[in-house]
């Protein structure tokens, strides 16, 4: 093996990655929030909905967990024109990883609201509360805090796998990766590079949600 | 008028008849105990009065509200009718003055000021005000059931229901819980009661119902029930549980 490495070429080109960087993390905290709020409402409707309405919460999960990311994201993006319905790349990008992390993180919630004892529910309705208020005083933070480390390690996955909008020349991070891999050629420093500035990534938001955790859920 | 008036209720789960007929009437300020086998029925007919049970037939009326009428404002009446259960139930992620304060501020609308004077008074009354900022599991099974029964007691209401309340705890911490009860009896709380705690239906109680497949099998007031049974199934129980 005769390589020398030259890292200086990828780090001459900082700001691309920073641009990149820069709108993987705005992916990644739209879609987390989005996805929480979509896979909550979605969890709420699988376990108390009427029939009709946990039937088509169950679909949507179905189609989404059994389909790749990539597919979704060319059908909103490439599809949908075809039907009229155009929308820059970003948009498509938060859209359809919303609705994917939306059905994920329905399946996690779902278990932990099942998980309540119905005998927390009755002590609700015994006092008067309605459906509603039920859920959003008694069950909803005990199921959320159960729940919480499989959500964070959804949360995870999403961020890395924001990379795909690449595919779709939105302008994150990977991309920034190839703008500077074809304009150097060093495909081994460029894609070390992005490797180690994921996994920071992806260790900063474990702190991160570990510090949520204790802020949230740790009471003394 | 009484307070709670059931007439000839019929609740079925499925084809299994629970309660079969029961007809009862309660006065304001009386304190009636109910007792009877495992299965008979007891547990249902608390909780068919405060509407968590729908009924099959016959009528409850509670107040002037007849809680099987179609549209019966059910929240409305669990406002008035405080129910306490055996396994306590209170809400984990709470401390004990905000598992008071809730249904207070969210179904009352109080505000939190007036909602946290409740609580403080409500917690006095059965003696844990120096746990208002506890969380649940850090109360004996005793304080757990003292706090729960707060918790009813801070929507002021005119009827408490309460299911085996002793029933799952150490036999030390049974005293405790049935001072609060002595208590509110003394206040003229008027209360249902499902006990196994006989020496506490003879003394605090001002009737003794005993329920059986179903039905009132046979009813008298405290002094007299237990010590003439009328009914055979009625002698086999007392003897068995009293021995
Ligand atoms: N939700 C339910 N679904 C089906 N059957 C039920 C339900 N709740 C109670 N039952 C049945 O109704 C009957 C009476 O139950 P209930 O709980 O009222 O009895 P109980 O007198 O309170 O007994 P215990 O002393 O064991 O508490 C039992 O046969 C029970 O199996
Ligand atoms: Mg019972």
């Amino acid at each position: 093996m005769n390589y020398t490495f030259r890292f200086r070429d990828v780090f001459s080109s900082w700001d691309i990655l920073q641009d990149g960087l820069l709108l993987t993390l705005r992916l990644s905290v739209i879609t987390i929030l989005a996805g929480l709020v979509i896979g909550t409402l979605c969890a709420a409707a699988m376990t108390y909905g009427p029939r009709w309405l946990r039937l088509s919460v169950q679909s949507y999960v179905e189609v989404i967990r059994n389909t790749p990311l990539i597919v979704q994201l060319f059908l909103v993006f490439f599809g949908l024109p075809s039907l009229g319905v155009r929308l820059d790349a970003e948009t498509a990008s938060v859209l359809t990883l919303s609705v994917n992390l939306g059905a994920y993180t329905s399946e996690i919630v779902r278990a932990g609201l099942e998980a309540i004892p119905k005998t927390q529910i009755e002590a609700g309705h015994a006092l008067g509360l309605t459906g509603p208020q039920i859920f959003r005083y008694i069950v909803l933070f005990p199921a959320l805090k159960t729940t919480y480390p499989a959500l964070a390690s959804q949360f995870i996955l999403l961020m890395l796998a924001t990379s795909v909008v690449s595919q779709i020349s939105a302008e994150d991070l990977f991309h920034a990766a190839s703008i500077i891999q074809s304009r150097t050629f060093r495909d081994f420093e460029v894609y070390a590079v992005v490797a180690g500035i994921y996994l920071a990534l992806a260790l900063a938001l474990r702190v991160m949600f570990s510090g949520f955790y204790h802020l949230a859920f740790g009471r003394r | 008028m009484s307070l709670v008036a059931c007439r000839d209720v019929v609740k079925r789960f499925g084809t299994n008849t629970v309660l079969d007929g029961v007809s009862l009437e309660v006065a304001a300020g009386e304190i009636v105990a109910i007792i009877g086998r495992s299965g008979s029925g007891k547990s249902t007919l608390l909780r068919c009065v405060n509407g968590l049970e729908a009924i099959q037939d016959g009528s409850i009326r509670v107040g002037d509200t007849t809680i099987n009428a179609p549209g019966a404002d059910l929240r409305a009446v669990r406002q008035r009718v405080g129910i306490v259960f055996q396994s306590y139930n209170l809400f984990p992620h709470l401390t004990v003055e905000k598992n008071i304060t809730l249904a207070p501020r969210v179904v009352k609308k109080i505000s939190d000021r007036d909602a946290r004077q409740i609580a403080s008074d409500v917690l006095a009354k059965v003696g844990l005000s120096e746990k208002v900022n506890a969380y649940p599991d850090s109360l004996s099974g005793g304080q757990q059931q003292r706090v729960a029964i707060a918790r009813s007691l801070a929507m002021n209401p005119d009827l408490m229901l309460f299911d085996e309340i002793t029933s799952a705890l150490d036999p030390e911490l049974v005293g405790e819980v049935l001072k609060v009860l002595e208590a509110l009896a003394s206040q003229g709380m008027t209360m249902m009661l499902v006990t196994h705690e006989m020496g506490f239906a003879r003394r605090c109680a001002d009737r003794v119902v005993f329920m059986h497949q179903g039905k009132i099998w046979e009813q008298g007031s405290a002094a007299t029930f237990f010590d003439n049974p009328k009914t055979p199934e009625l002698t086999s129980f007392l003897s068995a549980v009293l021995h």
